[in-house]
C-alpha cells in the first residue's frame, strides 16, 4: 500500500459464528497515521472485524499483526496488545457506576500504572480539549448521548493508544450530536492518529478517510482511496450499496 | 449478528483451513494437553497429601472406627434413607410456598403511593423480623409455640410446624433476593413499558419481573440448597427425619457413622442442584455473548 510498514495488518482473517461465516478471508493493511473507513450494510462484518483486531473475538483462521508482532499467536498476551489499541463502541459502554473522571482514569491508573495525580491531570486536559471539563464529576447516565460518546472517546484516548478502533460511534446519536462527535474524530485525524472506523456516515467517510473499504457479506470486496470508491466504484455491489444509501438519504 | 439476506454476487470463497490455522490448532491442542496434565497431576498430589496427613494422624484408627465403619453404615442407612424422604418432602412442599411468599413480599415492597403504606410496612416488618431470628430458634418457637396456643384446627404434626418455620424464615430471604432482582432492572425498561401504555402492574408482570427472575435464579438456587440442609433443623421437634434417625442409631451404638450416612444423602441431593445452577449460569452467559442466541 505505502512504503512505510503497516501498523496493522490482517491476513486472510476468517470468523464464523455457529458455522455461519461472518468474515471470509479479510486482508487489510493500515499504515501509520492512516484513517480507514469500513462501509457496508448492517451485518456485513464491520463490527466483527474491529472486535477481532481488539481480540474480543478469536479469529478462526488467519493472522493479525500490530507493528509487526502477531496478536493472534497462540499464547500471545491479549491484554498487552489491547494496551496499545483504543476502542470506542456504538453504545458507548461507559461504566455507569463510575464518574466520568473515574471512567477515564481507570485504565491509566490500574493498567498503565500512571500515578493517580498524573492520570487525573491528563484526563482533565483531555476533557478540556473536548469541551467536557465541567462534566468530570458527573455520572454517565446523566449525560446526553453525544457527551457520553465523547467521554468514551476520551476514555479510549487516555491510554495513548497507537491505534483507535471506532465501531459505528455515531449510530445511536441524533444528527446534532453526530457533528460534535465527528468533529472530535476529525481532530484526532489531524493529530495523526491511526484509526479504523466502521461507519454509516458516508459523507463523513468520504471526507475523513484516506482509504475506504467496502465489506459485503464478510468479504472485503473493494478497497481504495475515498474519492475513487465514492465517485467510480469498480464493483457493481459497491455501486448498488452506495446507490441505496443515497436514495435513503433523499427520503 | 445476522447476515443480510442477499447471498451476494461476491463469489463466496469456501473456507479451507490454512496451514497457519492448522498449525495454530495443533499448538492450542498441545498447550491444552499440557495444562490438563498439570491440573491432573496437581489434583492427585493435593488429594494424596490430604489423605496422607489424615491417615497418618495418631487418632486415625479411632476416627475410622467411629466415623467410617462400613458395618454401621449399612445398618443405619435404610432407616436414615427413610428419614431422608421426610426431609425431601418438607423441602419439596416448602420450596414453592417460599417462592410465592417471597415474591409477594417483594412485590408488596415495590408498591408506591401512600395508600399502600400499611402493606409496605408489613412487608418490611416481616423481612426484618424473620431474617433476624436464627432459623433454629424460629423452629423452636413455631414448633412449640403454636401447639401451646391450643387453637382448634392448628396443625400439631412437628414436620408441618417445622416446615412452616422454614417457610417463614426462607420467605424473608427470598423476598430480599427478588427485590434485589427487581431493583437491578434498569429504569429505562420500566420507562419503555410505561410509555407503551402498560400499567404499573403490567410493566412489572411482563417486562420487569421476567428479567428480574432470570437474574436471580442462581442466588435462588443457592437458597434452595441451603433450605435442603436446613430441613434437618426440624429434627429438634422430634419427627423421624434423616438427622433424627442418625441420632437414634448413633445413640444405640456410640458410633457416629450414621451421621455420615445422613451427610452422604444430603450431598447427593445438593450436588445435582449445584450443577444445575452452573448449567443455568453458563447458558445465560452464552446468550449474552456476541453471536450467541442464534
Amino acid at each position: 500500500m505505502t512504503e512505510t510498514p503497516a501498523l496493522l495488518r490482517m491476513e486472510n482473517v476468517w470468523k464464523t459464528y455457529h458455522s455461519q461465516p461472518v468474515l471470509r478471508g479479510i486482508d487489510l493493511d493500515v499504515a501509520p497515521h492512516e484513517v480507514v473507513c469500513l462501509i457496508g450494510a448492517s451485518g456485513s462484518g464491520k463490527s466483527t472485524l474491529l472486535r477481532c483486531v481488539n481480540l474480543l473475538e478469536t479469529v478462526d483462521d488467519g493472522a493479525i499483526y500490530l507493528d509487526g508482532a502477531e496478536l493472534t499467536e497462540v499464547g500471545a498476551d491479549a491484554d498487552r496488545a489491547r494496551r496499545r489499541i483504543g476502542m470506542v463502541f456504538q453504545s458507548y459502554n461507559l461504566f455507569p457506576h463510575m464518574s466520568v473522571l473515574d471512567n477515564i482514569t481507570l485504565a491509566p491508573i490500574r493498567v498503565h500504572r500512571t500515578p493517580r495525580a498524573t492520570a487525573v491531570a491528563q484526563a482533565k486536559e483531555l476533557l478540556e480539549r473536548f469541551d467536557l471539563a465541567d462534566k468530570a464529576q458527573e455520572y454517565p447516565d446523566r449525560l446526553s448521548g453525544g457527551q457520553q460518546q465523547r467521554v468514551a472517546i476520551v476514555r479510549a484516548l487516555a491510554t495513548r493508544p497507537s491505534l483507535m478502533l471506532l465501531d459505528e460511534v455515531t449510530s445511536a446519536l441524533d444528527p446534532e450530536l453526530v457533528t460534535e462527535v465527528l468533529s472530535i474524530i476529525r481532530e484526532l485525524k489531524e493529530s495523526g492518529m491511526t484509526m479504523v472506523l466502521a461507519t454509516h456516515e458516508m459523507g463523513f467517510a468520504r471526507d475523513i478517510a484516506d482509504t475506504v473499504c467496502f465489506l459485503d457479506d464478510g468479504v472485503l470486496l473493494e478497497t481504495g482511496p475515498a474519492e475513487q470508491i465514492f465517485t467510480e466504484p469498480r464493483e457493481p455491489r459497491t455501486r448498488e450499496f452506495l446507490q441505496r444509501v443515497l436514495e435513503a438519504r433523499r427520503i | 449478528m445476522t447476515t443480510s439476506g442477499a447471498k451476494s454476487g461476491a463469489n463466496p470463497p469456501a473456507w479451507v483451513k490454512s496451514a497457519r490455522q492448522l498449525e495454530r490448532e495443533r499448538r492450542l491442542r498441545r498447550t491444552g494437553r499440557r495444562s490438563a496434565s498439570v491440573a491432573t497431576a496437581s489434583t492427585v498430589l493435593f488429594l494424596a497429601v490430604v489423605i496422607g496427613v489424615v491417615v497418618s494422624s495418631p487418632g486415625w484408627p479411632r476416627v475410622r472406627e467411629t466415623f467410617f465403619s462400613a458395618g454401621r453404615f449399612s445398618d443405619a442407612f435404610p432407616d436414615v434413607l427413610r428419614g431422608f424422604w421426610l426431609n425431601a418432602e418438607i423441602f419439596l412442599i416448602a420450596e414453592p410456598l417460599i417462592l410465592c411468599l417471597g415474591l409477594l413480599v417483594a412485590l408488596a415492597r415495590s408498591l408506591t403511593g401512600p395508600v399502600f403504606f400499611p402493606i409496605r410496612a408489613l412487608a418490611v416488618g416481616y423481612t426484618d423480623v424473620f431474617r433476624g431470628i436464627p432459623t433454629i430458634l424460629l423452629v423452636y418457637l413455631v414448633g412449640f409455640g403454636v401447639p401451646a396456643l391450643n387453637l382448634r384446627g392448628a396443625p400439631s404434626d412437628p414436620a408441618v410446624l417445622g416446615g412452616a418455620a422454614l417457610v417463614l424464615s426462607y420467605g424473608a430471604y427470598v423476598a430480599e433476593v427478588f427485590r434485589a432482582g427487581i431493583d437491578s432492572v434498569h429504569p429505562s425498561q420500566r420507562a419503555a413499558a410505561r410509555s407503551l401504555g402498560l400499567s404499573h402492574a403490567q410493566s412489572l408482570r411482563f417486562v420487569v419481573l421476567p428479567q428480574a427472575v432470570r437474574r436471580v435464579v442462581p442466588p435462588l438456587l443457592n437458597d434452595f440448597a441451603s433450605l435442603q440442609k436446613d430441613t434437618a433443623l426440624v429434627a429438634v421437634l422430634g419427627p423421624l427425619e434423616a438427622l433424627r434417625q442418625a441420632q437414634i442409631h448413633s445413640a444405640d451404638t456410640f458410633n457416629y457413622t450414621p451421621y455420615l450416612a445422613a451427610a452422604v444423602l444430603f450431598i447427593a441431593l445438593t450436588v445435582p442442584l449445584a450443577r444445575f445452577t452452573d448449567h443455568l449460569a453458563a447458558r445465560a452467559e452464552r446468550r449474552r455473548a456476541p453471536g450467541g442466541g442464534t
